[in-house]
């Protein structure tokens, strides 16, 4: 693994295509498998509601500057797993074996503000835009260490004026690039379902994080938005930002995702390129289902010949399984 | 005519009345809670009441003045900081549950007839007992004023016409003063602000021209340090929630999770929020008690929710809104017992009732309020929310 380290490719752009997939060619597509490089190392983060085991991951590895994604189906734990890491939940192993590290820093006890202030920024399922505040408020609340930002200062101007317009022209400079300039001035609640998680991604990006997690960025999103949503979180890549993300939409995981890991049932199952990681039996099984490269809205599907044929395998399917119990 | 200017004087009075600017610099602080921060403090009384005991017993038992103010403060901020560590990292529910019990601790604890030597029981501390230090900083000198030397008398004898002409321009003054403030554009320009100014002077000249209010130069002095007071507090709270700290305080009444996940420590910023409305709320308390007694019956419940009704009445979230609410609520309901006194007769309604119905109309009013104008007068409606 040491010698892997020294490679240059690890730590520096990984605008290059060709150099990721050599990357990651290097990678056991085994879930739990060891990175080169990691930001993030998670062990052994079991979080329990009840007697439900909700999120179980022994191992987990995050490569610096890739866009790694997380799916699975719905209730694996993918969510609870970002708050878990995030620091907005606390693990049921907590003080029990339950470590990560982001960074090089262990985040064990960490509250989810330090974790952000870390260089750990997240986003939202359900977009957090802070919708009776402007745009531009929203932004700013993103900037991290301002001088105003403490009570006794706070009252005198002078001592944050400066970086107040500093800070206002890096959030100038990040809506005009996620087109939400000419909405500087509105009230966030004003924006639309997309529009509002582009604000987020953006206010994310105040805090110059060093990896940014994005929990379903693009569910709700129209397709053309979808587009230059994907070119934003490509565009951070190539910056060297570390992308972690939750996708349902199996076009999106395939297009921009350097890497995916799968969990179900609370439980990383697989890792691997995107490509390798589809075609694993233990994935379609689990999550994809036999017919996943099937297009449903496709009208050959309505005839009834083919119908009668889908409704044959589900039969057969279920009569395997009971005969498996 | 003579009764309308009876029932208008007597709302002038209670509108310029000690406790009036007291119960202001108390919604103040209930204020950066509830309008700024989200924070539903239910018991803001005690932050008064507490306010008062510091001030009251450390110069009843004999300690300087300054540091009678410093025990009301320091118990105020105290009592905030064990409120708060164990509630504000809950959902606000938790935080009104437990101040509004904490309130009444406060108040049972201040008339227990153990500490009678200190807070003088369910009797109070009168206020000669106290208030003699404040009195003799006094520069107003002795004898009874009116503030402005001439009056609408001298003006064609006090014709029926200079009344009503100079009512209709006291109107229509006060909502241009609110119109200028509702539209958020007051600090904007140095001339705005001075023009907003310049109608605020002459609106009070103009009432104190209506209704001359003669009073002892020691109750002007109470008043005068009272409002004083009043206008130093709400330009605290400007400088305040202008800064990047206000706005974090209204990015938690959004959304608290969305202000974690930007790196913000959440819970210290809203100890701070809780801690300095309740510093507000105990200087409140001291000027309440300036001009009467201490008394924890008359600093209770019911304070805490004519507190809110102001803040609802002026409008959350709004610099002014807590200082016109509180005039407006004590001015009105005041004018509708009058009102009622006046022209209700005896047999329908007794003097005693007229009171009860004054609060009745109060508590009707802030339903409706909240039903119909739930940002208040000079509340921004995209701004408003209830989801606490």
């Amino acid at each position: 693994m040491s010698d892997q380290m020294a490679q240059p490719t690890a730590a520096s752009g990984m605008a290059d295509p060709a150099a990721r997939r050599a990357l990651t060619g290097g990678f056991a597509p085994e879930p739990g498998s060891a990175k080169p490089d990691p930001i993030l190392v998670v062990d052994n983060i079991v979080r329990q509601f009840g007697g439900m085991t909700a999120v179980d991951v022994g191992h987990l590895e995050v490569q610096r500057g890739l866009i790694t994604a997380l799916i699975g189906p719905n209730g694996a734990g993918k969510t609870t797993f970002f708050n878990l890491i995030t620091g907005f939940d606390r693990p049921t192993t907590a003080g029990k074996g339950a470590h990560w590290a982001f960074d090089g820093r262990t985040l064990d006890k960490t509250s989810a503000s330090s974790v952000a202030r870390a260089g750990m920024v997240r986003t939202f399922q359900l977009t957090k835009a802070l919708s009776a505040m402007t745009v531009i408020e929203n932004m700013m609340l993103g900037a991290q260490d301002q001088a105003g930002e403490n009570l006794f200062k706070s009252m005198f101007r002078g001592t944050w004026a400066k970086q107040e317009r500093e800070i206002e022209a890096k959030a100038d400079e990040l809506l005009g690039r996620f087109k939400l300039y000419e909405k500087k001035h509105d009230y966030a609640g004003s924006l639309s379902g997309g529009q509002r998680k582009l604000l987020e991604m953006a206010r994310a990006l105040m805090s110059d994080p060093k990896m940014i997690m994005l929990d379903e960025p693009m569910a709700g999103v129209n397709p053309a938005l979808t587009q230059s949503l994907l070119g934003h979180v490509q565009s951070l890549r190539d910056e060297g930002m570390t992308v972690l993300f939750v996708e349902h939409d199996m076009h999106v995981v395939r297009h921009i995702s350097d890497w995916v890991a799968v969990m179900a049932e609370g439980k990383l199952v697989a890792e691997g390129p995107a490509d390798t990681v589809m075609s694993d039996q233990a994935v379609i099984d689990a999550y994809l289902g036999a017919h996943h490269d099937t297009d449903l809205g496709d009208d050959a599907l309505l005839t009834d010949e083919a119908i009668e044929e889908l409704e044959e395998e589900v039969a057969a399917e279920r009569e395997a399984e009971e005969e498996t119990k | 005519m003579d009764n309308i200017q009876y029932i208008l004087n007597g709302m002038v009075r209670e509108a310029l009345s000690p406790q009036t600017a007291a119960v202001a610099i108390a919604v103040i602080g209930l204020n950066i809670h509830f309008g700024f921060t989200g924070l539903l403090n239910m018991g803001q009384s005690a932050f008064m009441l507490l306010g008062a005991y510091g001030f009251a017993i450390s110069i009843w038992h004999g300690l300087p003045m300054i540091l009678g103010i410093l025990f009301g403060f320091g118990a105020a901020f105290i009592f905030a900081l064990i409120l708060g560590a164990p509630t504000l990292k809950l959902r606000g529910d938790y935080l009104a549950i437990v101040t509004i019990s904490a309130a009444e601790i406060i108040r049972y604890v201040g008339r227990s007839a153990l500490l009678v030597d200190f807070t003088g029981s369910a009797q109070g501390i009168p206020g000669s007992k106290y208030t003699t230090a404040f009195d003799n900083l006094s520069f107003f000198g002795n004898g009874s004023f009116t503030l402005i030397p001439f009056n609408y008398r001298d003006v064609a004898d006090g014709a029926a016409w200079v009344r009503v002409i100079g009512w209709i321009l006291v109107v229509a003054v006060i909502t241009l003063i609110v119109l200028r403030l509702r539209r958020g554009g007051a600090f904007e320009g140095i001339a705005q602000a001075a023009l907003t100014a310049l109608m605020f002077v002459v609106g009070i000249f103009l009432i104190f021209f209506l209704f001359p209010v003669p009073y002892l130069s020691s109750e002007w002095w109470v008043r005068f340090v009272a409002w004083a007071l009043v206008f130093a507090c709400t330009a605290v709270v400007f400088l305040l929630v202008r800064s990047p700290w206000g706005r974090a305080l209204r990015g938690i009444r959004e959304d608290e999770d969305a202000i974690r996940s930007l790196g913000k420590n959440v819970f210290a910023i809203k100890m701070q929020a809780l801690v300095i409305g309740g510093l507000f709320g105990a200087l409140g308390g001291m000027v309440y008690v300036l001009s009467s007694s201490v008394q924890p019956d008359s600093m209770g419940r019911s304070l805490t929710f004519f507190c809110y009704t102001a803040l609802l009445l002026g409008g959350a979230a709004t610099i002014f809104g807590p200082v016109l609410g509180s005039v407006l609520f004590f001015a009105g309901r005041i004018g509708i017992k009058y009102i009622a006194a006046t022209y209700v007769p005896d047999s329908v309604m007794s003097g005693q009732q007229t009171e009860q119905f004054s609060y009745i109309v109060v508590g009707v009013a802030l339903m409706l309020l909240v039903i119909f104008r739930p940002q208040g007068i000079l509340g921004n409606k995209r701004e408003l929310r209830f989801n606490v």
